[in-house]
């Protein structure tokens, strides 16, 4: 029994150290930000490596979600003869819930568990103490480009997979099952308020961009450097984002779309 | 050693005298979790030498290195490099005097996106603001000293380990330091790249007036080139002199590291309970 306790007590001691550590290192990566300014090229590189090549899967992803949206949609309505709000359906459930989320979770498993993968490597073959004994700070150039990159991709990427969800579902609804075209987009415009649903999704993606990239860069950075260590940390990358980002859509949901 | 007399004889640049101390650390204690790394450790390293630091594994020796340099911090005791408290020293002013040291890592630690000529250039390029026709003509110069100019365009991934710790080595020495620090340089190289670096380290020491410690496991190797010897082992100092004097030693501990002995003071067995009882009790654990 004392044993039990002894062990949930180092569990729970364990816990908030590194609660502790990831702050402090939150607020260190946070501070050096500055330091980008006048080297832009590292962060323009970073949103290539982050950004840019993560677009198939965000594009191909959005697509098919588009699609299915437009297929469930379309059998659920015409049930009512209101198959004609098909567009309103397809972008609000993109605009509001499924492009953040989903292109958050798919920027975790593709660019976060790359970036885990990235610093933790460079810790175990000591490319970082290296830098740290050339009196360069890993922190300012080796994470901050990465922190700062990922959180501005994600916004753009969510913002192009939910244009692409709306052209899938357009493709099933008006192409193949006779949606009307017309009633499709000028419902969808009348129907989603810029304020209400895309500012919110936008903000959206910004907090889950913040989160999961900080997680990524984390992990990498506090990883035992063995190439276990490095690989348990680019599944807790991929676990903590998951469950992070779920946990806060709930969050932010109940404060923005709660109307009771 | 006949052979280090008439080099250094033949060397323009004498080395200064052995008080001239470059690094002092008094009264050294380190542990990690329950085990004490280094208990009261005193250790001087003198100016424009080359200096060995020998132990077998686990004796701490790439830990003071990392002591020495700021990466870790002790648990008592004091570490002055050019008499500055490294441990004292704010951020920018560890960072101020890191640009005065070079570190060797044993893994040459290369930027692996990068190639050989941008590994070089790196700390120019982080710390300087020279035009890069003059990056350009440094990076070449350090490159021909350790022999890698026509290696300049290879990617890190294509070369061999005694390359990566050459290229490591140009770039250490890029920003001309005072003290350079190699971590186990020989450790896993080919006799053709343990002579090469061997000769590197020693005369990068002469001719740009270096500083150099040498932490290693090699004993015939970095007795050649050293011109002092620390020998490290259970947490303390147990045996300093020149390579001639550590040769002649009756100190048990010095012997045994320096013969190469299996059991010693530095058991053959690690820490356990009674042979018979752990056979007989058939316990797991």
């Amino acid at each position: 029994m004392i044993e039990l306790l002894r062990r949930l007590g180092r569990g729970g001691i364990g816990f908030f150290q590194r609660l502790g550590r990831a702050h402090l290192f939150l607020a260190r990566v946070l501070w050096g930000l500055g330091e980008l300014y006048p080297r832009p090229g590292l962060v323009v590189a970073q949103l290539w490596s982050l950004g840019v090549l993560s677009l198939l899967i965000i594009l191909v992803s959005g697509l098919f979600v588009g699609m299915v949206l437009g297929l469930q949609g379309y059998n659920t309505l015409v049930d009512f003869g209101a198959e004609e709000s098909l567009g309103v359906l397809v972008a609000l459930s993109l605009v509001r819930e499924l492009g953040p989320v989903v292109s958050a979770l798919l920027f975790a498993g593709r660019a976060g568990s790359a970036l885990t993968a990235e610093i933790g490597l460079m810790k175990a073959t000591e490319q970082l103490a290296g830098m740290e004994m050339m009196a360069v700070d890993p922190l300012r150039r080796v994470v901050g480009p990465r922190f700062l990159a990922g959180w501005l991709s994600l916004p753009l990427l969510a913002a192009i997979f939910s244009a692409m969800g709306v052209l899938g579902g357009y493709f099933v609804g008006v192409g193949l099952l006779g949606v009307d075209d017309g009633a499709f987009w000028s419902q969808m415009q009348s129907k989603v308020d810029l304020r209400d649903d895309v500012v919110n999704g936008v903000i959206k993606t910004i907090v889950f961009g913040f989160v999961v990239t900080w997680i990524a860069v984390f992990e990498g950075y506090d990883c035992v450097p063995t190439s276990e260590g490095v690989g348990r940390a680019t599944t807790r990358t991929v676990v903590h984002s998951a469950l992070a980002v779920l946990a806060l859509d709930f969050v932010l949901t109940a404060l923005m779309f709660n109307e009771g | 050693m006949t052979t280090r007399k008439k080099k250094k004889a033949a060397n323009p640049h004498p080395p200064p005298p052995a008080d001239d101390a470059l690094v002092v650390i008094r009264g050294l204690r380190f542990s990690r979790g329950p085990r004490v790394i280094f208990d009261g450790v005193d250790l001087t390293i003198s100016r424009g030498r080359v200096t060995a630091i020998m132990g077998p594994s686990g004796s701490g020796k790439t830990t003071l290195l990392k002591l020495i340099g700021g990466q870790l911090r002790p648990d008592a005791g004091t570490i002055k490099v050019d008499g500055e408290d490294v441990h004292r020293l704010s951020r920018d002013g560890l960072y101020a005097l890191r640009r005065r040291m070079g570190m060797l890592f044993q893994s040459g630690a290369l930027l692996t996106d990068l190639d050989v000529f941008e590994n070089v250039a790196y700390p120019l390029r982080e710390h300087t603001g020279l035009p890069e026709a003059i990056i350009r003509d440094i990076v070449l110069m350090k490159l021909e000293a350790v022999g890698l100019r026509g290696a300049r365009h290879l990617a890190a991934r294509e070369l061999s380990g005694g390359m990566a710790r050459r290229v490591a080595l140009a770039r250490a020495i890029a920003l001309d330091p005072m003290m350079i620090m190699y971590d186990e340089p020989f450790t896993g190289q080919d006799p053709i790249s343990l002579a090469t670096l061997a000769k590197l380290v020693r005369e990068l020491n002469d001719i740009i007036g270096l500083t150099s410690v040498v932490v290693s496991h090699d004993v015939a190797e970095t007795a050649a080139i050293a011109d002092y010897v620390y020998v490290l082992s259970g947490g303390r100092v147990v045996g300093k002199g020149t390579p001639a004097t550590l040769a002649r030693t009756r100190s048990r501990w010095v012997r045994q590291f320096m013969d190469g002995l299996p059991d010693g003071p530095v058991p053959f067995h690690y820490p356990a309970g009674d042979y018979v009882e752990d056979l007989m009790t058939g316990e797991e654990g």
